[in-house]
């Protein structure tokens, strides 16, 4: 680990000023400690924002939801008005990790995580993600049985963060502010896919810091789910996740969001999987049919075709799970 | 590893040696499903009398509290990671960077000047890997020839960890970068890398592994061994039926909660070795060997231990440099691997393996042949025949066991070396043939099988699982599919003779054992202060139990579950002398002779009149000494028949075969280990064992990348071990096996205890769920979805 200066703030004000020259924002330090520690990330300075209060809290509104980013997973998962309305974000906060790393990560952190990939969190191995002058993604051709397997032309890394999911299909957003002001960026302009920034991951500008996240008010009938698959249930990274928000006017799904975690370098939608929900009665059949479609695109990796078939089953088994339909699926993760 | 070769270092089936004054006693003989029985044997006068069935007696048998319990779960028990010396250094070692390559120069001058660094070390030679026949091939370098990353290169000590882990990075080493493989179907071409320039051979450990020293090598394949038994072509000819199949395994790595790791404090008077290892007495010689001391100025010292699963014998690189460490700084030095390091020490070969059984109709077996390919990386012992061999009655045998070379960490002795992964293919086969010839798997086992623990073992299966409601393969509906199956493993009675001990009684009454052996966490302390408590008639937990440190008589190494059938006896023997020497040095005081002393219910009472009982501290208050003490070495064997032990393990899961997730929702075992000395113990042993194997089966395997020569997954986080949401349901059955053999008839459970057995289990129940076998591990989504059929596998090993 490299040496760094570590301050502590209290306020945002205190915060903002001492962003800038190599400064890390760090919450729970949950993902950033490990990458510091495996020399993948310097940072000459660490601002701890752990103890500014007014990052924290959860209130429930007409108008929505409204968190702190320093709410913590279990925070978030145990909220019984996000059980409530807004199942798929307790899921997937209730979902992640251990409870051990639930009760320290933030919502803030969770979101903000670098990306899943060996290559990239090898100390030994450059790549073009590192910046370190290397044009190479190793995992195009190399292990990737956990890579992405949409949009990985460029870099076939996946982003881990399970609330980042519910979060896009509910049409969050995500307020940024800096020295010069506030900015709601929605997450569905968040993230930067490889193509736009192979460096980046989000839209987070140095100097900016999450002051917090947004989720307006379900409609009427809304029903939302998030299951995470693994190859073990204990603590392990989603190979395939789904997160579903459908507004139901009875058997009949009014509108839907289908969204894919690990599938892409980053959180996306699925137009397809939602063009086949949309106006249709949810039924099995018809949840298949909107995982299939979801998975038209796919382009597979070398070893990862099997997450193929895995997206399929996870927003079918996801779908029915958000309409009633099924049983919470016990070959998901926790 | 069959018994007539098996050859664990140092380790022999001991037989009766020349004449010495013998009398004949009758020991309790059998298991007690089948009828116990009397076995007559021939023992050495000074052997204490035949122990009666567990059911008689008071402390051994019974389930009882582990010794150090407490000790471990407040903290107060302190491992060699936990170790603190005055003026204690910290070390951390360098490794390669690159997987095959010569060393052109290290440059250590930029590590020596930060401030804190007190000694830079650069390793001369590599331990625990294969060595060229023709050491010259390697060509004249200072430096020892880089064969895969992560190889040690040296280590750096300073006065705290973070400045030893700063350093290490600044020490600069220069290459001259070789072609490399890491894989082993690569790594079997004509024209691939040659990992050794010449032929190479690799030396077991105490726990067994290595590979023969007298086979052939082509390229980096180093074999056959051949083992050939009748005719194949005889057997396969007489054959109703034949099964063919192919099967293969990944590697697993070690993964010690504790790292490998030493503290040395190098003395000119001795050398103290703090070592997480599971031979005190191969420490201690080791370092003789390499420092050219003699063993008496040498102290190992192992107090507590944090999981060595058969990688952790002798001093390695990490003892070899701590001590050059220590002695260059003048200071005590502690140096654990990291977790990276850990993952790259030590691992289990993987295996492909090919298997032909031919067999009568009614299921008698005419031929086995098995051809197994296995990679231990830069070492060898990827052998798999020991159960093909070893299980059944099958007249006509022939097994061809190769390693193959790779660019990787090496292979080292793993809970049943060669087992798991044989144990995966063959008994796999066997089932494959009972579905062709029509037969329960059970009833076919029964047929071919001789062993009689394993007999009562598969009726407890019958008598206390589902079996019976078995369906057939396939038969549910739906996307999520039940199935049972079994499996059944053979281990082999080793004993290791430098097996000592002392016991002291004390004019205060108390009492004390003393042995250099060394307890891995499988319970030694606990079943040695049972032994001594039943002599003395003393609660185990009153026992004071010294041991894991060569201060004391010799101990046997822990590998191969040779500790409680070599050391236990030894124990009793002590105890029981001890005690006679105590009756003989009192009785005068109490007015009688020694012979009329006995004890009985915890008390000392005089056999001709019940009625006098003293306190075993009445008693020793009597000596006319402070101190009486016995000492005792392992006594033969009491017969020279081989034995072998086994286990048959029910598995009950359920296969997603959309997500291709296994859910393993229930595991039966039925064990044998001798007489069991704690079942709390030996069941305790027989859980991890069989989670280790779900682990295995399931989770568990090292990736390299081709590219590079990394191991990508040298973590905790994407080197999956089974965690508290993949425990099924366990139970374990223990059965009495009354062997005669010893003064205890007591055995190791390590290797028999699931982890040899599970995979094969979990592949028959899979089949059974499905229809489908599964030929590969780990049964990971990707591998199951494949094995379906759902998805087209790319890459095949």
């Amino acid at each position: 680990m490299n040496k760094f200066a570590f301050v502590d703030c209290k306020t945002v004000d205190e915060a903002l000023g001492q962003l800038g020259d190599g400064a890390t924002v760090k919450a729970g330090g949950i993902d950033l400690l490990d990458l510091m520690k495996d020399d993948i990330v310097f940072p000459a300075k660490l601002v701890n924002i752990r103890n500014v209060d007014s990052l924290r809290g959860i209130t429930v509104s007409a108008d929505g939801l409204q968190l702190g980013p320093l709410s913590t997973l279990s925070e978030i998962a145990d909220h019984p008005e996000i059980q409530r309305s807004y199942s798929a974000l307790s899921d997937a906060a209730g979902h992640a990790a251990t409870p051990q790393v639930r009760n320290m990560a933030t919502l803030g952190g969770n979101i903000m995580q670098r990306p899943r990939c060996w290559y990239f969190r090898s100390t030994d191995v450059d790549c073009k993600k590192k910046g370190g002058g290397s044009d190479e993604c190793h995992a195009q051709a190399g292990e990737n049985q956990y890579h992405a397997i949409m949009n990985n032309s460029t870099c076939a890394m996946v982003h881990p963060s399970s609330t980042a999911v519910p979060l896009l299909g509910m049409d969050a957003q995500v307020e940024l502010t800096s020295k010069r002001g506030k900015r709601m960026v929605l997450m569905s302009n968040f993230y930067v896919p490889p193509e736009k920034s192979v460096i980046n991951e989000t839209v987070v500008q140095p100097g900016e810091l999450i002051t917090g996240i947004f989720v307006p008010a379900p409609a009427p009938g809304t029903r939302s789910a998030y299951q995470k698959y693994g190859e073990k249930e204990s603590f392990d990274w989603p190979i395939a996740d789904a997160g579903v928000v459908l507004v139901m006017d009875g058997a009949l799904c009014r509108k839907a969001s289908v969204v894919l975690g690990v599938a892409a370098p980053t959180p996306i939608r699925s137009k397809a999987a939602e063009a086949v929900l949309t106006g249709k009665t949810i039924d099995e059949a018809t949840a298949r049919a909107a995982g299939k479609a979801a998975m038209q695109d796919a382009t597979p990796l070398s070893q990862n075709g099997y997450k193929v078939q895995l997206f399929q089953t996870a927003i079918y088994r996801t779908v029915l799970l958000a309409a009633g339909q099924m049983q919470r699926d016990p070959s998901a993760i926790g | 590893m069959a018994p007539e070769t098996a050859t664990l270092e140092g380790q022999q089936v001991a037989a009766t040696p020349a004449k010495q004054p013998t009398r004949t006693d009758n020991f309790v003989f059998g298991i007690p499903q089948d009828g116990l029985q009397t076995k007559q044997r021939e023992v050495p006068l000074d052997e204490p009398p035949p122990l009666p069935p567990n059911s008689e007696l008071t402390y051994i048998g019974k389930p009882t509290q582990r010794y150090d319990g407490p000790a471990k779960a407040t903290g107060k028990g302190k491992y060699t990671a936990d170790v603190q010396l005055p003026g204690m250094l910290y070390a951390r070692m360098v490794d390669a960077t690159i997987p095959h390559g010569h060393i052109m120069s290290i440059d250590t001058s930029a590590a020596e000047k930060l401030p804190g660094v007190r000694a830079v070390y650069v390793i001369e030679h590599v331990y625990g890997v294969a060595e060229l026949r023709n050491p010259k091939l390697d060509g004249p370098s200072r430096y020892p020839t880089i064969r895969y990353a992560g190889q040690p290169i040296a280590g750096v000590a300073a006065t705290t960890q973070q400045i030893a882990d700063d350093a290490a990075k600044l020490v600069k080493v220069r290459y001259d970068a070789k072609p490399f493989v890491v894989d082993r179907t690569e790594a079997r071409a004509t024209d691939a890398p040659a990992v050794f320039p010449g032929p190479a051979d690799e030396a077991g450990s105490a726990g067994g592994g290595g590979g023969p020293a007298d086979v052939p090598q082509k390229g980096n394949v180093h074999g056959p061994e051949r083992r050939k038994r009748g005719d194949t072509a005889k057997g396969f000819a007489e054959a109703d039926v034949l099964v063919e199949s192919e099967y293969f395994t990944q590697v697993q790595t070690h993964s010690a909660l504790e790292t490998h790791g030493f503290v040395v404090d190098w003395k000119p008077d001795e050398v103290t070795v703090y070592a997480s290892t599971q031979g005190t007495s191969s420490v201690r010689s080791e370092f003789a060997d390499v420092f050219k001391l003699p063993k008496s100025k040498i102290r190992v010292i192992t107090e507590y231990m944090g999981g060595g699963f058969g990688a952790k014998f002798g001093a390695g690189n990490e003892g070899v440099v701590a001590a050059n460490l220590s002695r260059k700084a003048n200071a005590p030095v502690k140096l654990m691997l990291d977790r990276r390091q850990e993952h790259i020490v030590s691992n289990r070969p993987d295996s492909h393996q090919m298997l032909k059984i031919g067999a009568k109709s009614d299921g008698t077996l005419t031929a086995i042949q098995l051809t197994s390919y296995g990679t231990a990386g830069v070492g060898t012992g990827a052998g798999t025949a020991g159960p093909a061999t070893n299980m059944y009655k099958c007249p006509n045998l022939l097994t061809d066991e190769y390693d193959v070379f790779t660019n990787a960490g090496p292979g080292a002795a793993f809970r049943a070396p060669g087992h798991p992964q044989g144990c995966f293919a063959f008994e796999q086969t066997i089932d494959e043939l009972a579905v062709k010839l029509n037969m329960d798997p059970l009833a076919l086992r029964e047929k071919i099988d001789e062993s009689p623990a394993r007999k009562v073992e598969r009726q407890l299966i019958l008598e206390r699982t589902n079996w019976r409601n078995r369906k057939s393969a396939g038969s549910d509906p739906g996307p999520i599919k039940h199935g049972m199956g079994i499996a059944q493993s053979v281990w082999y009675r080793f004993v290791n003779m430098d097996s000592s001990c002392e016991v002291r009684v004390l004019r205060d009454g108390s009492v004390e054992l003393m042995s250099a052996v060394q307890d891995l966490g499988g319970g030694t302390k606990t079943i040695l202060a049972q032994i001594v408590g039943e002599e003395f008639g003393m609660a185990p937990a009153n026992v004071v139990i010294r041991i894991g440190d060569t201060r004391y008589p010799i101990g046997p190494d822990s590998g191969g579950s040779v500790t409680a059938g070599s050391i236990t006896p030894a124990v009793r023997d002590a105890a029981y002398q001890a005690k006679g020497k105590l009756f003989a040095a009192v009785a005068p005081a109490l007015g009688t002779t020694a012979d009329n002393l006995a004890t009985q219910n915890g008390r000392v009472v005089f056999k001709n009149d019940p009625s006098k009982s003293y306190s075993l501290r009445q008693v020793t208050a009597k000596l006319p000494t402070d101190e009486i003490s016995a000492r005792a070495t392992r006594v033969a064997e009491y017969s020279k028949d081989r034995l072998t032990y086994g286990g048959v393990d029910f598995v009950e899961l359920a296969v997603d075969t959309e997500t291709g997730r296994i859910h393993v929702e229930k595991v039966f075992g039925a064990h044998d280990c001798g007489r069991p000395i704690n079942p709390t113990g030996v069941i305790s042993q027989i859980n991890g064992g069989m989670l280790q194997g779900i682990s295995y089966a399931l989770f568990e395997q090292r990736i390299m990348d081709d590219k590079s020569g990394y191991m990508l997954n040298a973590n905790l986080e994407n080197y999956k071990i089974l965690g508290a949401r993949e425990v099924p349901e366990i139970e374990v059955a223990l059965i009495e096996n009354y062997i005669a053999m010893s003064s205890t008839d007591a055995a190791g459970i390590g290797e028999s205890a699931g982890i040899i057995t599970l995979a094969a289990a979990i592949g028959n129940a899979f089949y059974n769920a499905t229809g489908v076998r599964m030929r590969r591990i780990p049964m990971t989504p990707a591998n199951v979805l494949a094995g379906l059929g759902k998805v087209q596998r790319e890459v095949m090993a």
